[in-house]
């Protein structure tokens, strides 16, 4: 028999739908029909399709320069996501839930605090009048400021910073799935603790690491508060570069697609690294 | 279970260290008696504080943020419920569809999000206006109220609703007595993390606001590209101070765990 088609979840989920479709589909359509459009010092934007703004795209060293250093930075943050998130995951999970809530509250309460914030932060401890830099000078163990302000280094660990919690959820909830009598069985079968946790625990929290790993990626390449404190204006990224176009130099076509193109990416990069862990780790899943 | 050795608790130390100093430093310099960015050395000062009050942007930048994150979550949510109890209650074709579609704005770049909004605004009229900034932030915090909604509408039990019904209670009363009642925690912590997304948002927000309308975050932003002083760190600490009061609140009434699993915003 087949079953009939009920009205009442189109008339339910039917309003956000037309919200979404008048606010998120036509508006971002519309910003890649505008990333096709023409511009000029004088002319402002022409609304005549040409492909001039993808051409210098990619004729411009430049965007290469920005669109690399972005990735970069965003594999860099993912890496230092893992090495630094996955340990505090795993320490975390066995802990007493007393201790485990109260560090919970302090791993997961800055992600609620606004991320200007937190780069100010950053920016307060290692600026070139900032604390610490202050500090080793005065006891003589640097002469001149450490490098961090306007520094790749100095993005990447506050990113780290702003998106390790992430890492910690993802890797912490596939903890939570795993029988810890199977680690203690690896010990009395004469395991070592290292060799239990590579051989037996590791395997089994890949897949959360690797969710992780999409969202911090994702999320680093398109970070751009951080970006532009930390990094100021000279080390662009791709967000930051589409909000010099849009906001200062008024080049509103170019900006569109410098965003176009960075939207594209992540989106394939996403669906894509999804696609594959969902197949590599089907088990695990179930 | 096995313990923690003494090494895995000085990692553990590392870490939280490695969270917390950034915040910590911040509220510390706000106190500095200085007129340059310091450590309060030689005692607690709260000129900083009191210097937020000569400057009005701040103040009047507060008040949009909250009106605007009051206003945005109310639609959100309201948006959110039925939609919640759609794909939560209904297996229909497009089902999935919708669903990717309403999270979908946790995928879009903020920076991509904000140019959308800023050319369509700009083409309907709305470019920097209050009304543009609620809409452009109704989009971004859906996700997070929806998310919390469905995990409150799949463990319904619909009997107790059909109990209703053979009672003789009508659709309406049967919505607002039992169904409304069931799903309120999720409603409730659904809006509270939706304000303070709002709240945060600074990204997509730079590029819908103008001066008459800018937001907290977009304002300390658009200072700090200029010059870091103990001003905007003592601005900073206010808002740290506002977000670990609701951070406590939301951890009671929902449990923070349960609030960020799946969760993906920057």
């Amino acid at each position: 028999m087949k079953e009939r088609l009920k009205p009442t979840p189109y008339l339910l989920a039917g309003p956000t739908a037309l919200v979404f479709l008048g606010l998120v589909l036509i508006p971002l359509a519309m910003t890649v029909l505008l990333s096709f459009y023409d511009w000029g010092q004088y002319k402002g934007i022409v609304p005549e399709l040409t492909l001039k703004n993808w051409r210098e795209m990619v004729a411009d060293d430049y965007f290469y320069t920005v669109y690399m250093r972005t990735f970069r930075i965003a594999v860099l943050v993912t890496l230092a996501s893992i090495v630094v998130g996955v340990p505090e995951a795993y320490i975390l999970n066995r802990m007493s839930p007393v201790w485990r809530s109260v560090s919970l509250l302090a791993i997961l309460g800055p992600l609620l605090v606004s991320v200007v914030a937190r780069t100010l932060g950053w920016a307060l401890l290692f600026g070139s009048t900032g604390v610490v830099n202050q500090g080793l000078m005065k006891i003589g163990l640097i002469s001149s400021p450490l490098p961090f302000m306007f520094t790749e280094t100095g993005v990447v660990v506050t990113l780290t910073h702003v998106l390790v919690p992430f890492m910690v959820l993802a890797v912490w909830a596939a903890l939570q799935r795993l029988d810890p009598q199977v680690e203690n069985a690896a010990g009395s079968l004469g395991a070592s603790p290292w060799t239990a946790w590579r051989r037996v625990v590791l395997p089994q929290i890949i897949p959360g690491m690797l969710s992780g790993s999409v969202v911090v990626f994702a999320l680093a390449a398109s970070a751009f508060a951080s970006p532009a404190i930390i990094g100021g204006r000279r080390l662009k990224v791709a967000a930051t570069l589409a909000y010099d176009e849009f906001l200062n130099t008024l080049n509103w076509p170019l900006g569109a697609a410098v965003a176009t193109l960075l939207l594209v990416a992540l989106v394939a990069i996403i669906v894509g690294s999804n696609r594959l862990i969902e197949r590599r780790y089907a088990q695990v899943f179930e | 279970m096995s313990r923690n050795g003494p090494l895995a608790i000085a990692f553990h130390v590392l870490f939280v260290t490695f969270m917390l100093a950034p915040l910590g430093i911040v509220c510390l310099v706000a106190f500095t008696p200085e007129g340059y960015l310091s450590m309060p050395t030689h005692g607690f000062s709260l000129r900083w504080f009191r210097q937020i009050l000569e400057y009005p942007e701040f103040i009047s930048a507060f008040w949009v943020s909250i009106w605007l994150g009051a206003l945005s979550s109310t639609i959100a949510v309201a948006l959110a419920i039925p939609s919640a109890l759609a794909i939560a209650r209904y297996r229909f074709p497009g089902r999935e569809a919708l669903t990717t579609l309403f999270m979908s704005p946790l995928m879009v770049p903020p920076v991509v999000l904000g140019i959308a909004f800023l050319r369509f605004f700009t083409q309907i009229r709305l470019a920097g206006t209050f009304t543009g900034l609620v809409l452009s932030h109704v989009i971004v915090i859906i996700p997070f109220a929806l998310r919390l909604i469905l995990a409150s509408s799949y463990g319904i039990d619909t009997r107790i609703e059909h109990a209703a019904t053979s009672l003789g209670a009508g659709a309406a009363t049967v919505f607002r007595r039992v169904t409304v009642p069931l799903i309120l925690p999720g409603v409730v912590s659904g809006w509270m993390l939706a304000f303070i997304n709002s709240f945060d948002e600074v990204t997509m927000t730079v590029f819908v606001a103008s001066p008459a309308t800018v937001t907290l975050p977009v304002r300390m932003f658009l200072y700090i590209q200029d010059n870091i002083d103990p001003l905007i760190a003592s601005v900073s600490a206010c808002l740290i101070a506002l977000t670990a009061v609701m951070l406590l609140v939301l951890d009671r009434v929902f449990g923070l765990d349960r609030l960020f699993v799946g969760a993906g915003k920057g």
